[in-house]
């Protein structure tokens, strides 16, 4: 331990940027982003399912609003989404006696709010496409049982599409997390933040952002290893038998 | 009538440099696609590594992390370059890394690594027997890339390159985090000026859903053309 | 070596680089606006203020062109290390943090820092208790962000903004308790601003020396001493014959 301590110390003490001090703000930097991209890709899901069911819906008044809105946030950047909700809320009058002020004034919030519809607009139609590409044989199979629309939705259309889902769902989260990175145009002191801060101090852009980058990388590879093994598991039944 | 405060001309210059920016990127991604694909595919075993390197790196760090890296640090590496050019031989002369070429080479650099992915999956999928059937008739290799391996890959390609573009349309806004006059950095500055949010931003989330439906109907013109032939799509 | 040339060269096209020689017949001069009075656009849009009006003097005194040229404050250092410009003269506090990467000419104002919060704030003075669970807006890479951040970063949150703009906007959406920044940045852009009343809190700011303590300088590269001594000598000759006086009394008044 001992030893460990010591090596700690000589390597602070070796350079002026990364002190213990700095490394608090990254560390404070990646709860900031687990927090943001966790909560946002969660919320998103849960909003995402129905989202899909209706969007898969042959009446048209329920799928075509749906479409219009996933078209618009896949459509444009997502800092225009953050701009807007970040700047726009303040503009309505009265916001700010309302008892959503004291969640909207932090930066976390707009954020979560702008990338919690953002990711759901994918994810809505990432689960259509593994919606409508169920096998009309596992739906001929329920009709033929006499399984109600939604028992068939329940225990055959939504476990098959989740799978087959999987690979492109997995691409999203790791498609958030880098997206998050823009977190800090609106104050929020997330990873990328922090590097923006130990720049624009210390005037170190390698050590600020190479050292941020490896951060993210490593996030990166823990994801689509997550993933990885989840496919393997959720779709064993369909690799080929050995 | 929308009233823009006076702040149109400076809107529809930005909505050029967006424009700019996005299919010169474009280019050097395809550029670079290209190259690393070939890599990619080669024999040569560093060349395989290095490309990898490249796919995998690129494809985990967020874009604005890669761009600030570039656009912060890579002026100062050119320095260390120039400034040693200067002490030893006083050859004087610097590079200077504007925001617009910082823009285009990282986000070029980044898409590169997404297309090579494309055109490797691209390359592969043309039929062997085909390439056979070019060199059999005398072709020399360069003649059986251009007429036979191209345009077969491209048909494969084209609907990941339509993919890349949207995405990498809308990264192009990051760069107005950097100070390039982008159209979303225009109409920050303008909601911020006139603290009218809305007019300014719900018209350039408006423009990028014109380019993306634009560019979506070229590419399924394109499509269709690379498609002949093929029938039935 | 010829490799290195090469591999020059070409990001030369690529970044389309131009030559500039190194004896200075005209200096461009790096600057972060608006932040009125010191740097800003008048009405008729030309860039003018304290900064801007001392650095034509300073650059007539000595003989050369001057040319202005806009970046924002976080990368302002980088700019000029990356030989965007010559100089930086943008209201820029001389401290040892800074000295470690750019040279500085002697200080040409020293302006105290302060607080300013909205009418009807219950802050009346500025200590870690008042200013406890508050949240304080800076802007980002300024020596009021690193003075904010090392003394109440533990017990309130910082908020950093890339230009003055942003961050009087959010002041203004009540998203901020307190900003602070230059005394007369504040003066001029929130205390006779149209949108809201706001008040000074608590005293001016000129202590601790090691961040505030040795007023603005103008800074250049490091290996640019020939140039910075011009200007040092520039400044004490508009110092002398009363030109530094006058400019200082129209943006400041008399002392």
């Amino acid at each position: 331990m001992d030893v460990l301590t010591t090596w700690f110390h000589d390597l602070m003490a070796g350079n002026a940027i990364f002190t213990a001090q700095t490394i608090g703000y990254y560390w404070d930097g990646l709860v900031t982003t687990t927090q943001l991209v966790f909560l946002s890709l969660v919320i998103g899901l849960v909003l995402a399912v129905p989202l899909a069911i209706g969007r898969s819906s042959d009446r048209r008044w329920i799928s075509l609003p749906i479409y219009v809105y996933t078209y618009v946030f896949r459509g444009t950047p997502l800092l225009i989404q953050l701009y807007i909700i970040y700047y726009g809320v303040v503009f309505f009058d009265g916001i700010q006696e309302t008892f959503l002020w004291p969640m909207l004034r932090e930066a976390f919030y707009p954020a979560l709010i702008a990338f919690t519809l953002n990711t759901a607009a994918y994810t809505t139609e990432i689960f259509r496409g593994a919606i409508k590409a169920t096998a009309r044989g596992e739906i001929e199979a329920a009709r033929a049982y006499g399984m109600s629309d939604s028992l068939m939705m329940r225990r055959i259309i939504l476990p098959s599409a989740f799978r087959r889902a999987l690979p492109a769902y997995g691409n999203e989260v790791i498609f958030m997390l880098h997206a998050s990175a823009i977190a800090s145009v609106v104050t929020l002191m997330d990873l990328t933040g922090a590097a923006r801060f130990i720049y624009a101090r210390y005037y170190a852009p390698f050590e600020a952002f190479l050292f941020v980058a490896a951060i993210y990388l490593c996030l990166t590879f823990a994801i689509l290893y997550f993933f990885r093994w989840l496919e393997k598991r959720l779709l064993a039944h369909l690799r080929p038998q050995s | 009538m929308l009233d823009l405060h006076g702040y149109g001309p400076r809107l529809l210059e930005g909505a050029g440099v967006t424009l700019q920016l996005a299919v010169l990127s474009l280019a050097l991604a395809i550029l670079l696609g290209l190259a690393t694909a070939s890599a990619r595919m080669s024999r040569g075993w560093l060349l395989q590594r290095l490309a990898t390197l490249y796919t995998t790196v690129i494809r985990g760090v967020p874009d604005l992390v890669l761009m600030m890296l570039l656009f912060f640090g890579g002026q100062m590496a050119l320095n260390v370059i120039t400034d040693a050019l200067y002490d030893r031989f006083g050859v004087d002369w610097y590079v200077n890394l504007n925001a617009f070429a910082a823009g285009v080479i990282t986000i070029g650099f980044i898409f590169g690594a997404y297309m090579g992915e494309t055109f490797r999956g691209a390359f592969m999928a043309v039929d062997a027997g085909q390439i056979e059937a070019g060199k059999a008739y005398g072709m020399s290799p360069w003649l059986v890339f251009r007429r036979i391996r191209f345009p077969q890959m491209m048909r494969h390609a084209l609907p990941g390159i339509s993919n890349n573009w949207m995405v990498l349309l809308k990264t192009t806004a990051l760069v107005s985090v950097i100070g390039l006059s982008d159209m979303v950095r225009v109409a920050a500055e303008a909601s911020r000026a006139t603290h009218e949010p809305f007019t300014f931003l719900l018209p350039v989330a408006a423009a990028y859903l014109l380019i993306a439906s634009v560019s979506e109907w070229l590419f399924a013109w394109l499509q269709k053309r690379y498609n002949i032939g093929f029938g039935g799509h | 070596m010829k490799k290195l040339l090469t591999i020059s060269i070409l990001g030369a096209a690529l970044a389309a680089g131009t030559a500039q020689a190194r004896d200075y017949d005209h200096v461009r001069i790096g600057v972060d606006v608006p932040y009125e009075p010191m740097e800003y656009r008048g009405a008729d849009g030309e860039l003018t203020g304290f900064d801007i009006e001392l650095g034509n003097a300073l650059c007539a005194e000595i003989g050369v062109t001057c040319e202005w040229i806009e970046q924002e404050w976080d990368g302002i250092i980088p700019g000029l290390l990356a030989r965007n410009y010559d100089a930086i003269m943008s209201s820029m506090s001389i401290n040892d943090e800074r000295r470690q990467t750019v040279l500085f000419s002697d200080s040409y104002i020293t302006i105290p820092g302060a607080w300013f919060a909205p009418e009807g704030s219950e802050l009346s003075e500025i200590n870690e208790e008042t200013l406890s669970g508050k949240s304080i807006g800076v802007q980002r890479g300024t020596t009021y962000d690193s003075y904010a951040t090392d003394s109440y970063g533990r017990i309130a949150t910082v908020n950093r903004y890339s230009t003055a703009d942003d961050m009087v906007l959010d002041l203004q959406a009540q998203r901020l308790d307190i900003v602070f920044l230059e005394y007369v940045v504040g003066q001029a852009t929130l205390l006779q601003s149209d949108e809201g009343d706001y008040h000074v809190v608590g005293e001016m700011v000129t202590e601790p020396a090691e961040y505030f303590g040795e007023g603005f300088g103008i800074a250049f590269r490091q290996r640019d001493e020939a140039l910075a001594k011009r200007f040092n000598e520039a400044l004490a000759t508009l110092k002398a014959d009363g030109t530094y006086d006058e400019i200082h009394e129209r943006y400041f008044g008399e002392e």
